[in-house]
């Protein structure tokens, strides 16, 4: 009898890894493969976009998710080598150009590059858009509960200043990430967001010291959600994150703090390890349809680099202004740049940040 | 156990053993030697490995940053094994004496909620402890409510102070104490397991000859079950306080990411910093205190 | 000496009360998280704490048509079963070798086995990691079987040799009398005393391999996203409740597994018993 509890055991394993491994084969021959590996944000494309693109050249999207832009260099690094298209934030980008990472795009593979916008056709962080294709940019600023606030808190003041951050005590979040918090901090007290000045660093790294002891947590995935279940007021935030909680939660509102912020812009690139560049470059094509990107940016709730997609954009997106701000705001926002050196004094502050005492 | 007598048994003994040989040594004593050598290399500007042989990474371990956050872990790791001991022996103990029809029931339902998933569980201890969680739904609410109705009935200062706490909620999430829970939770049938294998084997006779010698049943406890079962205690505790040695993902969800650990700051040296020289340099302090610290298990085991 | 034996009587009941009520407790604990999991995946409101707002069955109708979901669970059940097929068999023949032989380089051999247990989880992660990009393999399925074999192996090797240790030798050398091949002892002998030794090991392997986080995420590639690769990042966006239902599921499906095996089990307990 055990020996047949033993023997159907295997059986099932057997079967088990089998189908697995059947089903998991099925690459085509012929010039365009049968899928495509897309390793994204979460929740950063309409999923109908995959369906369709399916639809219309019978090629399967599969996509992966990451959660911050060193996760993504530390795979690729690593050598995974599988991904077709990529979505690293533009100060990543720099890097990856730098390690060799990205492939050169073909333009004449992506003739919808022409929908555009000219502001974003020759970005500082990729000119002339040689290794990737901008894809939504938005800003990181300040997630608010209107109930809570009579006027939008649209200053850093309401995050770090001891007066004002104390009486939201236990109340907001900050994004986990170096950049973005060390640079809200930057922000507050005047500086550049690229400062490889030690002592200015200094001071962020003390004023986020301080800030600690109010903070309920360090959060970049969760944050929208735990405004809407009023666990927090306020959230250091990325603009699409609030907007699209928005959309359920009338509540919520997203404001840019006056000192300036960051703006910053996901890209589509292809690294030099994919599988098959011609479905790479096929599917970002895709994306710059007119239609595809406004799809994208209704979804997502951030706004979209394409200026032909405006037509097909809600009103709502294209009239808000936290999302595509007026000339007066975008002067005072600052794109990351990689600080080269200076990264670990970076990484050191944070870890400080976070090991002090709470 | 003898020696291969002859060259037969030699073969079968090489064929036992070279698969898993081969493995270890290739998918672990190779890795391991690899940690070694580069936690004496540098970081490259981009995150690379530049082979220049220096100690920098060891140094920079022993500055009062790094080191309070790894004194810190191990409190952390000491007091969740020691409440899973307080919680888990006296579990295994119960279990163990119960009729033998029961005891393997009892042990599937210890281990049931156990396969779910760790992250899952430990995202349920999210939703019990948060402001608006489980705990605090109830301490704002209905405990609220009845001391109040307390305080009515029967008037008198002394519910001031407990009526003013139960207002607002307690601040369970991101604290220390929310990892504890965490990591007992997540490791206490590491601790149950063992105990209850040691205290099953144990033979009822020899502890009730010792309760007729010592009147008392603590005394009888302390110096004849107690030592009896210790390998089981000792095993358990290894067992719970390693993986909470190493935790990062607790730490990043319960204790709202506020309260670094050792196995964070090793994360973020691999995914966020790239400086895989200092957090190979991190990882293998670990490992050899691990070492040490098993070694000194086994020395101590073999003299008893 | 009768007032000592019932005050001590009395003593013992009130410590045998004080041991139920603690482990009564105990499993309370256990279940409290579980059962809050539970009662929100029915609940109407897309936060998984909070309030109340109807019962409904949406999420599990969700789960069922989750892609992702279903491709993360059928890697990881590649991966289980893959790596405890591996690692039972690798395991037990070792374990055999250690609990018969003696040998030179024995105690290191010895140590090396330990190692992978006593490690904690993200050094061994690390440390895998920097081995495959230095080594530029490919991360992928097959470098989470590769991770996952190298710890399990270990595991089952120290539960087998718990198992051989209360193993009777002579049992062997009288069956060696009888069948005079070693093969034929061993299959019929040994390998069925045995057997809940190495079923044991392969049980922890397989779970160990279905549950492991840490280890998995550092060593996975492109589209070999496990289940509980998928849980962190679902966690993680604390989106909907449809985590709690998945982990319904999970809790239904070993309910059932542990039902099937007790029942199998006592099946094949009492044919033992005639034998």
């Amino acid at each position: 009898m055990k020996r047949k509890v033993w023997l159907s055991l295997a059986v099932v394993i057997a079967l088990t890894i089998v189908t697995g491994l059947l089903a998991g084969c099925g690459g085509g021959r012929g010039e365009l493969p049968r899928e495509l590996h897309v390793y994204n944000w979460s929740e950063y494309i309409d999923p109908q976009v995959y369906v369709d693109f399916e639809a219309e050249f019978g090629i399967h999207v599969v996509e992966d998710t990451f959660a911050n832009n060193e996760e993504l260099l530390a795979k690729l690094q690593a050598g995974a080598g599988g991904y077709d298209v990529i979505v690293p934030s533009d100060y990543m980008v720099t890097i990856m150009i730098q390690q060799g990472l990205l492939a050169e795009l073909n333009h004449e593979n992506l003739p919808n590059l022409v929908n555009l916008d000219p502001k974003f056709a020759d970005p500082p962080y990729d000119p002339g858009l040689k290794h990737c294709v901008p894809y939504l940019w938005g800003t990181t600023g300040i997630g608010y509960n209107s109930e809570v606030f009579e006027e939008p808190p649209d200053s850093w003041a309401y995050l770090f200043d001891p007066e004002l951050a104390s009486q939201y005590a236990g109340r907001f979040t900050m994004i986990n990430d170096v950049r973005e918090a060390v640079g809200a901090a930057l922000k507050y007290l005047g500086y550049s967001l690229n400062t490889t000045s030690e002592e200015e660093l200094m001071a962020a790294r003390d004023l986020l010291i301080q800030q600690k002891q109010w903070v309920y947590s360090y959060d970049s995935e969760q944050y929208e959600d735990l405004l809407s279940a009023d666990e927090t007021v306020m959230a250091h935030a990325w603009s699409g994150d609030i907007f699209m909680v928005a959309a359920e939660d009338e509540r919520l509102w997203y404001a840019i703090p006056r000192e300036g912020a960051t703006i910053w812009a996901d890209n589509l690139c292809i690294p030099t390890t994919a599988p098959s560049k011609e479905a790479a470059e096929l599917f970002i094509n895709y994306l710059l349809r007119p239609d595809v990107a406004a799809r994208n940016s209704n979804y997502t709730w951030y706004a979209s680099p394409n200026a032909a997609a405006e037509e097909f954009i809600d009103a709502e997106i294209l009239e808000e202004p936290a999302i595509y701000p007026p000339e007066d705001v975008m002067e005072r926002l600052e794109w990351i740049a990689d600080v080269g050196p200076a990264a670990p004094l970076y990484e050191r502050i944070w870890t400080e940040v976070k090991a002090s005492a709470p | 156990m003898t020696q291969p007598r002859s060259r037969r048994e030699t073969i079968r003994l090489l064929f036992l053993i070279s698969p898993s040989l081969f493995w270890l040594v290739v998918f672990f004593l190779i890795p391991l030697l690899l940690v070694l050598a580069i936690s004496f290399g540098q970081r490259g500007t981009y995150g690379g490995v530049v082979w220049n042989l220096t100690l920098e990474n060891y140094r920079r371990f022993f500055d009062p940053l790094y080191l309070r956050i790894f004194g810190r872990t191990l409190v952390i790791a000491l007091v969740t094994t020691v409440i899973c001991l307080i919680i888990g022996y006296p579990l295994a103990y119960f279990i163990a004496t119960r009729p033998p029809r029961w005891r393997n029931g009892l042990i599937l339902l210890l281990m049931i909620p156990f396969w779910t998933n760790f992250l899952i569980r430990t995202y349920a201890w999210l939703l019990i402890l948060r402001d608006q969680g489980v705990i605090n739904t109830l301490w704002t609410g209905p405990i609220h409510q009845f001391l109040l109705q307390l305080a009515s009935a029967l008037p008198s200062p002394f519910w001031e102070p407990f009526l003013q706490a139960t207002t607002s909620s307690l601040p369970l999430f991101g604290t220390n104490g929310a990892i504890i829970v965490g990591l007992v939770y997540g490791w206490l049938p590491d601790m149950v397991l063992p105990c209850y294998a040691a205290i099953e084997r144990l033979d009822f006779s020899l502890v009730e000859a010792a309760q007729d010698l010592y009147a008392n049943r603590l005394r009888s406890f302390l110096h004849v079950i107690l030592p009896l079962t210790m390998s089981g205690i000792v095993a358990g505790s290894v067992l719970v306080f390693i993986p909470s040695l190493g935790a990062y993902v607790t730490p990043d969800l319960l204790g709202g990411a506020k309260s670094v650990m050792i196995g964070n700051v090793i994360y973020s040296q691999f995914m966020s910093a790239r400086d895989y020289p200092f957090g190979s340099a991190i990882s293998f302090v670990l490992m050899a205190l691990m070492l040490i610290g098993t070694l000194v298990y086994f020395r101590t085991g073999t003299k008893s | 000496m009768k007032t000592v034996e019932k005050n001590r009587r009395r003593r013992g009941r009130w410590l045998s009360r004080w041991l139920t009520l603690h482990s009564v407790g105990g499993y309370l604990f256990l279940y409290l998280p579980i059962f809050i999991l539970v009662l929100y995946s029915f609940n109407a409101s897309r936060y998984a704490s909070g309030p109340w707002l109807g019962f409904t069955l949406r999420w599990y109708s969700r789960l069922f048509t989750d892609q992702a979901i279903g491709s993360a669970l059928r890697n990881t059940l590649i991966v289980g079963g893959s790596s405890t097929l591996i690692s039972t068999i690798f395991g037990t023949m070792v374990a055999l070798a250690m609990e018969r032989y003696v040998f030179r380089g024995k105690l290191a051999f010895d140590a090396l086995l330990y190692l992978p247990i006593i490690i904690p989880d993200i050094a061994m992660a690390v440390m895998l990691l920097l081995f495959f990009v230095l080594s530029r393999v490919q991360l992928g399925l097959t470098t989470i079987i590769i991770s996952h074999v190298a710890f399990n192996i270990s595991f089952v090797a120290v539960v087998v040799r718990a198992r051989l240790a209360y193993f009777d030798i002579s049992l062997e050398e009288a069956a060696q009398d009888l069948y005079a091949d070693e093969w034929q002892t061993f299959r019929r002998v040994t390998l069925p005393l045995i057997m809940p030794g190495i079923l044991g090991g392969a049980l922890l392997a397989f779970t160990l391999s279905i549950d492991d986080f840490v280890i998995t995420f550092f060593t996975a590639g492109p589209g070999s996203t496990t289940l509980p690769l998928r849980i962190y990042s679902m966690v993680k966006l604390g989106v909907t409740p449809e985590v709690n239902a998945l982990s319904s599921m999970m809790l239904v499906a070993s309910i059932t597994l542990v039902f099937l095996s007790l029942l199998l089990q006592r099946g094949g307990g009492r044919g033992a018993e005639v034998m």
